[in-house]
């Protein structure tokens, strides 16, 4: 059987939704970062997949500007993490709920 | 040879994912996170995309790993305990299997996708390079304006939090 398209669209499907559910299901700020980081690989893998089976360069591109992106995002997002627990002493979900009230 | 390996490769993806996401410690999965990764490298390397394979593990497990593990040490964090789920939380996993469902079906079914035209040889430096400074010139401009604008806003969180220490 050879592996064409869908095997590798298939992937990027189960990898992308093994994210989701990290997302909704942990509490820990950290680790939810890191499922949204698997989220954004299983769109690049969907991406060089249609790339390479339709022989063009544009997803092999774009990649290019979501790891930057990535990147960027990760430099922010753990700062604001970092200035959370200096502030609140926690970075489990359930305990941060101040604006909540 | 080649469905071999991406078994292989799609399995290791596969399972170190599924490491992050239910393994307690956070160093364990930021670990799962970096064997996730060269899982996908691999893919890319099938997939005649060598170049990416190489930024992809530079960056994400060069910087972000190593900037995830740097994080974790330095909070300290104890392992979570488990708790029972609030009900949005159960609906809205259900309705996202429901939706994986229903994509997966769709595109085993429905869709008609080109099955060849797969190039032999992959994309060379000078082809990314001819992309990155003709077609997306001005995005790759807005993506370096994009991380100068990143960094400023990272230097003046750390300096913030800095004051309010100060001031407590």
């Amino acid at each position: 059987m050879i592996v064409d398209l869908q095997h590798y669209l298939l992937l990027s499907a189960v990898l992308f939704v093994l994210g989701f559910f990290g997302v909704l299901l942990r509490k820990n700020t950290l680790v939810i970062y890191m499922c949204l980081e698997l989220m954004l690989i299983a769109a690049t893998i969907a991406l060089v997949a249609f790339s390479h089976f339709n022989d063009t360069l544009d997803g092999n591109v774009f990649v290019f500007f979501i790891l930057t992106i990535a990147a960027a995002e990760v430099a922010v997002g753990l700062a604001i993490v970092v200035a959370l627990f200096r502030q609140r002493g926690t970075v489990q979900v359930e305990a941060l709920n101040h604006l909540r009230h | 040879m080649a469905n071999f390996l991406f078994y292989f490769f799609a399995l290791l993806a596969l399972v170190s994912a599924a490491l992050v996401v239910v393994s307690k410690n956070p160093v364990n999965a930021a670990l799962g996170l970096l064997l996730s990764l060269v899982g996908v490298a691999g893919l890319f390397v099938l997939l005649h995309a060598a170049l990416l394979a190489f930024v992809l593990l530079l960056v994400y497990a060069g910087a972000v790993v190593a900037l995830f593990l740097f994080i974790i040490m330095l909070l300290d964090t104890r392992p979570e305990q488990s708790k029972p789920l609030p009900r949005m939380t159960l609906i809205a996993a259900t309705l996202g299997g429901a939706l994986l469902v229903v994509g997966v079906l769709s595109l085993n079914q429905r869709a008609a996708l080109s099955a060849g035209g797969a190039a032999v040889t992959g994309p060379t430096l000078k082809h990314y390079a001819e992309q990155l400074f003709t077609t997306y010139l001005l995005p790759v401009q807005l993506v370096g304006f994009l991380l100068l604008i990143a960094m400023l806003g990272v230097i003046v969180l750390s300096k913030k939090s800095d004051q309010a220490e100060e001031r407590s």
